[in-house]
């Protein structure tokens, strides 16, 4: 019976790899996202253009604009004429922000009234916005503390941030976590929503119903080859983490793989589900696709599970990917114990039941 | 000689093209339900304006003072806080990812307040796991902050703090809505679903089965075999489009600035890339998974994250910043979003629309190349 299993495991993964196209389209993908993503997909504000009209002319605005151009979030201090200037900057996206120093600010500020400048920002990149007004108002605050200790003033009360597990934001230790489930996610649903669709587009689905297999060795026949592309792909990100870009695997592996193999589970069983109910790989594909989109959209990666509505996130349990993001964050660079990760575990395994057992169910209807 | 383009042949072609799309559930579901779908989550689903972010708030100091700031930062609209005399429970949340952050006060505050030239620290602990969100939490643990100095000062009769202050103005935007701008971009990636991904496994899946050669034997011309793929699936992504837009108007509340004919002729040359990019991707690959696996890695995943709609290219390093400019989506990201928001402003929008049309006689171009070879 083991025998059986394993030619048919083999005879899947030859009809993966077996022309030069389809294993460089299975490898290439990865190396190329795991390159360019962590790079690309970042929040961060750096390298911006500020661009600021200064009517005042004072010192206060002259040492902050100074110390704008220090700011790493400002690569480029754009110093405009006039107001119109100020706006077409922004309306032409040429900066992200742009100050006006009104001409009593300096004074204001050497009285002791409160100095107002103003901000505008372009709307539509307002997250870049509200990240780099954030700064902005740091490197003021920075300089009224200085001005007011130099006067023998301390402040009353300051305030102290810590980042844990990642000291800089930096959003590498954001993303190649993410990556290890998205990319396990998206090849996963391929290999098995498209097993089934391809042999019963080329006929040869009834051959393998013909023959000695009973419904559950075919699943696992066809869940063993997606599980074993996934985890390469899996590995090679997670090592790309470590060795490339340097993040320090804090937790503890064995747990991750478990729980990476019960994630490829839950995910195989919906694959293999919709690869029945599709006739052509087409179908298959796209069924897949219009899975793994929102799935991946609504797995906390892009933006957080608790800003959406509270009936998507109850909708969103149902979404293994977004539990197993927790986990590799968890392992990767949290070192989080078992027990703080058990509330994202076992919806997994919930699904992986459903899913599978929906699958055997189909193939043994398909049979019968 | 037979001519080059004939209508009726070409009226033919179209008609067949047009019942294959519609006799398969799957690409109806693809050109009409996925965007709806697609759109509902860009609305509802990504938001990176938190607005309920839990936190944390361990108090160690119980005098007027602490409580004081505690208050302040419960009437947070954007924080929901819950308190511990402790920071061991909180830690341990933050581990699991139940809280985004924790905010100590320590049990010297009050007395530091008391005693003048001292300074009282407050701590405040982020996830760094979830980079943008800890951003935010340090943000309006600040803004509390400085809500509660202000009051504190003013009860004083002490000089307001700070006295360094900014107003900012969204333009376009006044509340900063991220789904203003998320819509819009999305809209992006349903075309390039459509254009690319749809056109390039309809076309495979001819030349796997062999229909193809079958159409190129026939007496029909090349210009004639491109265009009958071009226009069915140009129309289906321009009916698309248009139900995308009363989408995010009507539903979505998304404001709508800009002029219906330059989202006509920004959305048609934009197609021209995705359904050129499409169908040479299938004319290579002619296999229906390779050519889908193509699609999705040239055309989808740099929607995705090269065109600037949800990630800022500024803050790219300088190579990929350059890979940015062959991207087609980000010209079509910039025209979206300022055609949306900002309305017609024709020196934006005249440099994407150049862009987007030489890409597009590009890769179909190439295409007819590969085509013809394919012929011989």
């Amino acid at each position: 019976m083991l025998w059986r299993l394993q030619t048919l495991v083999i005879k899947e993964l030859q009809a993966l790899l077996r022309n030069r196209q389809g294993r460089l389209l299975l490898i290439v993908p990865v190396v190329l996202q795991v390159a360019l993503f962590p790079f690309a997909a970042t929040l961060e504000v750096k390298n911006n253009t500020l661009a600021v009209l200064n009517e005042d002319g004072g010192s206060v605005s002259r040492e902050l604009i100074h110390r704008f151009s220090q700011a790493r979030a400002f690569s480029h201090v754009m110093p405009v004429s006039s107001g119109k200037d100020l706006e077409r900057a922004i309306e032409r996206q040429e900066a992200l922000i742009a100050i006006r120093f009104p001409p009593d600010f300096s004074r204001d500020a050497a009285a002791g009234r409160p100095a107002k400048a103003q901000a505008i920002l372009d709307g539509r990149r307002s997250n870049s916005g509200q990240i780099a007004l954030g700064y902005v108002r740091r490197i003021l605050l920075a300089l009224e503390e200085e001005r007011a200790a130099s006067r023998g003033r301390a402040p009353v009360s300051e305030i102290m941030v810590r980042h844990w597990f990642n000291p800089n934001l930096d959003f590498v230790r954001h993303i190649v976590p993410s990556l290890v489930a998205i990319l396990t996610t998206i090849s996963t649903l391929v290999v098995t929503a498209l097993s089934v669709a391809r042999e019963r587009e080329q006929g040869t689905f009834d051959q393998l119903l013909v023959s000695p297999l009973t419904p559950g060795m075919i699943i696992v026949g066809k869940t063993i080859p997606a599980l074993i592309v996934a985890t390469v792909q899996g590995t090679i990100v997670v090592a790309a983490g470590v060795l490339f870009y340097k993040i320090p695997f804090q937790g503890s592996l064995p747990l991750l793989y478990g729980c990476m193999l019960l994630f490829i589970l839950s995910l195989s069983g919906l694959g293999l589900l919709l690869s029945s109910i599709c006739s052509t790989q087409q179908q298959a594909f796209l069924a897949a696709f219009s899975f793994a989109m929102p799935a991946i959209l609504l797995s906390g990666f892009p933006s957080p599970i608790e800003n959406m509505p509270q009936w998507l996130q109850a909708l969103d349990w149902f979404n293994p990917l977004r539990h197993f993001i927790v986990v590799v964050k968890g392992t990767f660079i949290k070192d989080a114990p078992l027990a703080a990760l058990l509330p994202n575990i076992y919806p997994m395994a919930v699904i992986s039941v459903i899913t599978m057992s929906a699958a055997n169910w189909i193939f043994g209807k398909r049979l019968g | 000689m037979r001519s080059i383009l004939s209508f009726r042949r070409l009226l033919a072609l179209c008609r067949k093209e047009t019942l294959q799309i519609f006799r398969d559930p799957s690409s109806n579901i693809i050109a009409f339900a996925l965007p709806v779908v697609m759109l509902f989550i860009f609305g509802y689903g990504i938001n990176l304006d938190s607005s309920a972010l839990r936190i944390g708030l361990v108090l160690e100091d119980s005098g007027p003072e602490a409580r004081n700031f505690a208050e302040t930062l419960h009437g947070s609209p954007f924080l929901r806080v819950s308190t511990s005399r402790e920071r061991e429970p909180m830690a341990d949340a933050l581990t699991a990812g139940t809280i985004r952050g924790f905010v100590v006060i320590p049990s010297d505050f009050s007395d530091r307040l008391k005693r003048p030239g001292e300074t009282a620290p407050l701590l405040v602990v982020t996830d760094g796991a979830e980079p943008n969100t800890a951003n935010f939490v340090e943000n309006y643990v600040r803004a509390s902050w400085d809500v509660w100095q202000r009051h504190r000062a003013a009860e004083r009769g002490e000089p307001p703090r700070p006295g360094l202050q900014i107003e900012p103005r969204y333009w376009f935007n006044p509340s900063a809505e991220s789904r203003n701008y998320l819509v819009p971009g999305s809209i992006t990636l349903i075309m390039t679903v459509i254009g690319a991904l749809l056109t390039s496994l309809v076309i495979a899946r001819e030349w796997e089965r062999g229909t193809m050669e079958a159409l190129l034997a026939s007496p029909m011309s090349l210009p004639e075999l491109l265009l009958s793929k071009f226009i069915p699936y140009y129309a289906l992504g321009i009916i698309s489009l248009f139900l995308c837009v009363a989408v995010a108007v009507f539903m979505l509340g998304v404001p709508f600035r800009g002029s219906l004919v330059m989202l006509w002729l920004a959305g048609s040359l934009f197609l021209g890339c995705a359904l050129g990019l499409g169908l040479l991707l299938s004319t290579v690959t002619r296999n229906q998974f390779n050519a889908a696996m193509a699609a999705l890695n040239a055309a989808f995943l740099p929607a995705v994250i090269l065109s600037g709609f949800i990630y800022e290219i500024r803050s790219m390093p300088a190579i990929v910043q350059g890979i940015t400019y062959l991207v087609p989506a980000r010209y079509f990201v910039t025209a979206m979003q300022t055609i949306f928001q900002a309305g017609d402003l024709w020196p934006v929008l005249s440099k994407s629309m150049a862009f987007l049309l030489a890409a597009s006689g590009v890769f179909i171009a190439l295409t007819s190349l590969k085509t013809r070879r394919r012929m011989d």
